[in-house]
């Protein structure tokens, strides 16, 4: 299979590898997928006092379209707000990434991982 | 552009340049129809295809008159198993064979449960290999067929043809083995093995795609009725006129590989022990399959907590296979490492290397580099492995399936 030249760049190049510390409630984090079916990827979210978004890392067990859907998502996420966050469509990603059908599954997994952070994050809000 | 490493041999061989040299005269000098018996120019092809028919039954011990030519393993499968089991199909109409077989065999399956025949697929042990108690029990009194591959291509492990054939023969059931991965790599003595039917393809021993064998047993006599009917060529069993250039290349090839058999063995074992023991050094490796009672020229090993599609992506410059679902367009692991039992994520993170004939030890030594270059970056990129360095147990972790 032909990879584009973006999935190429973000799988050669991951932008924002790593992760936050879990226990710090401006952070959220969404781990989605499973091993068994191939893809896992884990999603941290920081963010500040002004509900935006200061910063997103990520680290992914996948393929190179699920590496290059996680690296993208970190990058689009820094600056915006939880509800432009939600905004993320896996089509919007799947585009980007200019990704062939049988990989839109690996955009979809990185909207639920998006979400899924949102989640964790108002969670911890919630609960303090 | 320098061109990849190539360990993907077990997919498909480059033709030795000794047998494109024997093809080439045949594809224009030489071009008669072997089924021509009025002139010199159908004599000379038909001495031709019978002389590389004796080649190719004498890498197998068997007689010439045994050997019917195909276009491939995946003919010869077909021809083997639906021409059987069509012809005996009013003495029974159960099958037996295995669940790690290539797909010519079990979609061949699949087309004659639609027939109306009832199929046993028997699962293999966890290193590979089938169980001959268990295919001892399989068998019915309207069994009339099973057919269990000689080496299997994903993993390489080799069944005991003796012991399964010994089997059928004490219950008078006809034997069919696809030996397509075999042909070079481990001896084949058909005048002693119980085995009825054989499949062999020229182009993974280093012979040209589209052309491969079937060996139909004489002694005693196999019927099978033919799949291609027209001019009654090769006995009835298989119509067509005889492509004499790739006859001409399977029979040099078969030749080379039961000449060559020794030394190429033991390269292909040095070349595997370098490749394995390089790649042994990683944490968290498997080997898939037995490593015994397999040929040296196979090496599945699963890369625990990385996927294998994306070390593949990785290691561009080594042209090699995976289990990964993800090179599949079903998005299903590998069917085989599935049937050993292997967890799905070990599936997931395997990759087939295949050595041969031209393969150095520079090939390996680059290989073996780049792959743990690229595993390690890889883990670093892994959140499996992140929770595995944590001692998390994955498997007992609740995963949402998807």
């Amino acid at each position: 299979m032909a990879y584009s030249d973006k999935v190429l760049d973000h799988y050669e190049n991951p932008r924002n590898v790593g992760s936050f510390d879990k226990g710090d409630p401006s952070v959220g984090t969404g781990m989605v997928g499973a091993p068994a079916c191939g893809d896992v990827m884990k999603l941290h979210i920081k963010v500040g006092e002004d509900g935006v978004i200061e910063e997103a890392r990520f680290k992914t067990y996948g393929c190179g379209s699920a590496i290059a859907s996680s690296s993208l998502v970190t990058e689009w996420l820094r600056g915006k707000t939880l509800a432009e966050a939600r905004q993320i469509k896996n089509t919007d990603i799947a585009e980007e990434l200019a990704l062939p059908p049988v990989k839109i599954h690996c955009s979809v997994l990185a909207e639920d991982a998006i979400k899924a952070a949102i989640t964790d994050y108002l969670a911890k809000r919630a609960a303090q | 552009m320098s061109r990849p490493i190539y360990l993907d041999y077990s997919a498909t061989t480059p033709v030795d340049p000794r047998v494109a040299k024997k093809m080439v005269p045949f594809l224009f000098e030489r071009f008669g129809n072997p089924a021509s018996r009025s002139h010199s120019f159908g004599w000379d092809a038909e001495e031709a295809v019978e002389s590389a028919r004796a080649q190719v039954a004498q890498l197998a011990g068997a007689d010439p008159k045994e050997i019917v030519w195909t276009s491939g393993a995946t003919e010869s499968n077909n021809l083997a198993i639906t021409g059987a089991a069509r012809f005996h199909r009013d003495k029974g109409r159960h099958l037996i064979t295995m669940t790690t077989e290539h797909k010519a065999v079990l979609d061949t399956m699949r087309h004659l449960e639609r027939e109306g025949f009832t199929v046993t697929y028997l699962p293999p042990q966890p290193n590979g290999l089938l169980d001959p108690e268990r295919f001892a029990a399989a068998f019915r009194p309207d069994t009339v067929l099973a057919s269990v591959m000689h080496v299997n291509n994903e993993i390489g492990v080799i069944q005991d043809l003796a012991a399964i054939g010994g089997i059928c023969r004490a219950r008078g059931v006809l034997f069919h083995v696809d030996a397509a991965q075999a042909t070079g790599k481990v001896a084949i003595d058909l005048e002693s093995l119980p085995v009825d039917l054989m499949s062999f393809s020229a182009h993974k021993t280093y012979g040209p795609k589209g052309i491969g064998a079937l060996y139909v047993r004489r002694k005693p006599r196999v019927r099978i009725e033919a799949l291609i009917h027209g001019g009654g060529h090769e006995r009835g069993m298989r119509s067509g006129t005889l492509a004499t250039h790739q006859i001409v290349g399977m029979g040099e090839a078969f030749r080379i590989a039961r000449e060559e058999m020794a030394v190429d063995h033991e390269r292909a074992r040095a070349l595997r022990d370098k490749l394995l023991a390089a790649l042994s050094a990683l944490e968290e490796t498997y080997v898939n399959g037995d490593l015994e009672a397999r040929v040296p020229h196979n090496l599945n090993m699963s890369f625990n907590f990385v996927e294998g599609e994306s070390l593949m992506m990785a290691m561009k410059d080594v042209a090699v296979s995976s289990g990964s679902a993800c090179t599949s367009a079903s998005l299903e692991p590998s069917y085989v490492l599935r049937a050993l039992g292997r967890p799905d994520e070990l599936a997931h993170s395997s990759i087939r290397f295949s050595v041969g004939r031209f393969t150095t030890e520079a090939d390996i030594d680059a290989a073996a580099a780049l792959v743990t270059r690229n595993v390690r970056k890889l883990r670093d990129l892994s959140p499996l492995w992140d929770m595995h360095l944590e001692g998390i147990d994955l498997s007992k972790v609740q995963w949402a399936a998807h």
